[in-house]
């Protein structure tokens, strides 16, 4: 992965990042992102579902999926790699609809989000699964921004510097999974 | 009869969580260097490279390999002349992990009821302990985290015997399909073969927590293993699901007696970050 083959984007994303990134590209996140996992896309889902306003402005928003370890004294946050994407698909296309441009994780999505990622113009990217003491280098602030009590699964708000992702899937309908596992599959 | 204290077994059990979750074994990394040798995927390559990477930062600050540090699995071998003093087995293995997970800058995972409230229990206990009583006057525990990216791909399928062979590599090869880049590849995959269908399970789950440089004592279900990290090995899942030729580091089989008309096949993921710590007492 040569630097220049790299592309450098800003989160909160716009409608025209979300549209220039391809299944495949490598990227460097800097800025806003939101973290959320499954008790906090619950509670947003319920609050929705309540007729009430969410804690965060979806628009433009990137979720990335995680729930960090501890930070120790003098860090900013523990290690800090992706979770499972699958499991937030039953609240995605819920969120999408609110103005969610992005999402970070890791693994295959539901054929309702892939739908819903075209639908809404937004592209579903991968960090490396397990790599979270790297990835947390790339984490300069931790900031909860709502649900305290879910503790590692707080709604919290992330500072990122050159922030480790790969496209997987983009808003044309390209998977880099697919794409990058069929020239190797031998059965 | 030996004597071990309660507290030395909690000693024991805290300093084997922190040591598992921040240092990867030796073993697994020199697995994670051979495969990168081995990958002809440009990305798988650059991706087991990040990995080797992770984890010496993780080592070097004392930070864990992944931020899902797992429920505390515990395996314990129990010499049948040891005499546990100043409190109970098991209180003691829970208070270890306690303090190893709070002491240790751990994330804690555990929820204290599955379905209705699912309440964290703030301190990652319970552990889940299996124990063997054994021959001898030694107390081993060996601590194997176990994260759920994984453990959710991880299932039981309770074959019948004319199944046989074929059946039991359609069904691992069935699980490593489905988990895909979830169960974060590459994978060290726990095949257990036989006994009842709780048996089969604990057989894969002893199977992926094994080191990664053993194999079975059986040469027939040794060659198995070959076989099934061939077969795992040509999905072309790779490193993180981007494709590639290391979609498993090893495949470990275990098996058990089984029942006349019962094959129960067990398949448990254990992701790239094979973590285990082992102590004797």
């Amino acid at each position: 992965m040569a630097d220049q083959d790299v592309k450098r984007i800003t989160a909160p994303f716009d409608d025209a990042t979300a549209r220039s990134l391809r299944a495949g590209d490598r990227v460097l996140i800097s800025g806003t992102l939101l973290a959320a996992r499954d008790a906090a896309h619950k509670r947003m889902v319920e609050c929705l579902e309540r007729g009430e306003a969410l804690p965060v402005d979806m628009r433009g928003a990137v979720v990335y999926y995680v729930g960090p370890s501890p930070a120790r004294p003098g860090q900013v946050i523990g290690a800090a790699g992706p979770t499972t994407s699958g499991r937030m698909d039953a609240y995605t296309p819920q969120l999408l609809q609110q103005g969610l441009k992005g999402m970070i994780g890791k693994g295959y999505r539901s054929a309702e989000v892939a739908e819903a990622l075209r639908r809404y113009e937004a592209p579903y990217l991968a960090a490396i699964g397990g790599a979270g003491a790297l990835i947390a280098r790339s984490i300069k602030k931790y900031t909860v921004l709502a649900y305290a009590d879910l503790g590692p699964e707080a709604l919290a708000a992330l500072e990122v510097e050159d922030f480790p992702a790969i496209v997987v899937m983009d808003v044309e309908g390209g998977n880099y999974y697919e794409m990058g596992q069929q020239p190797f599959d031998r059965l | 009869m030996k004597e071990i204290d309660a507290e030395t077994i909690s000693q024991a059990v805290a300093r084997l969580a922190v040591q598992a979750c921040c240092h990867l074994p030796d073993d697994v990394l020199q697995a994670l260097a051979r495969a990168g040798k081995e990958e002809a995927s440009p990305t798988g390559r650059a991706i087991l490279e990040q990995l080797i990477d992770n984890a010496a930062l993780a080592r070097s600050e004392n930070m864990p390999i992944c931020q899902d540090t797992g429920l505390a699995v515990i395996f314990a071998d129990v010499g049948q002349n040891v005499r546990i003093v100043g409190g109970d087995f098991e209180s003691a293995i829970h208070e270890g992990v306690r303090r190893g997970y709070t002491q240790g800058y751990l994330r804690k995972s555990s929820v204290a009821e599955p379905l209705f409230e699912r309440k964290n229990t703030g301190d990652n206990t319970p552990a889940v302990i299996h124990t063997r009583i054994v021959p001898g006057d030694t107390l081993r525990l060996r601590l194997a985290p176990k994260g759920a990216g994984s453990e959710n791909k991880s299932l039981v399928r309770m074959l019948v015997p004319a199944d046989g062979l074929e059946g039991v590599r359609r069904v691992v090869l069935e699980a490593v399909r489905a988990a895909g880049p979830s169960a974060c590849p590459p994978l060290v995959i726990g095949v257990g073969i036989g006994g009842t269908m709780e048996v089969a399970a604990l057989c894969a789950k002893r199977a992926a927590a094994r080191d990664i440089e053993s194999h079975n004592a059986d040469a027939r279900y040794a060659a198995l293993e070959e076989d099934l990290l061939d077969m795992v090995n040509k999905t072309g899942i790779g490193p993180q699901g981007f494709g590639g030729l290391v979609t498993a580091l090893k495949v470990h089989v275990e098996w058990a007696p089984a029942h006349i008309a019962s094959l129960p096949v067990a398949v448990n993921f254990n992701c790239h970050a094979a973590r285990h710590a082992e102590v004797e007492l």
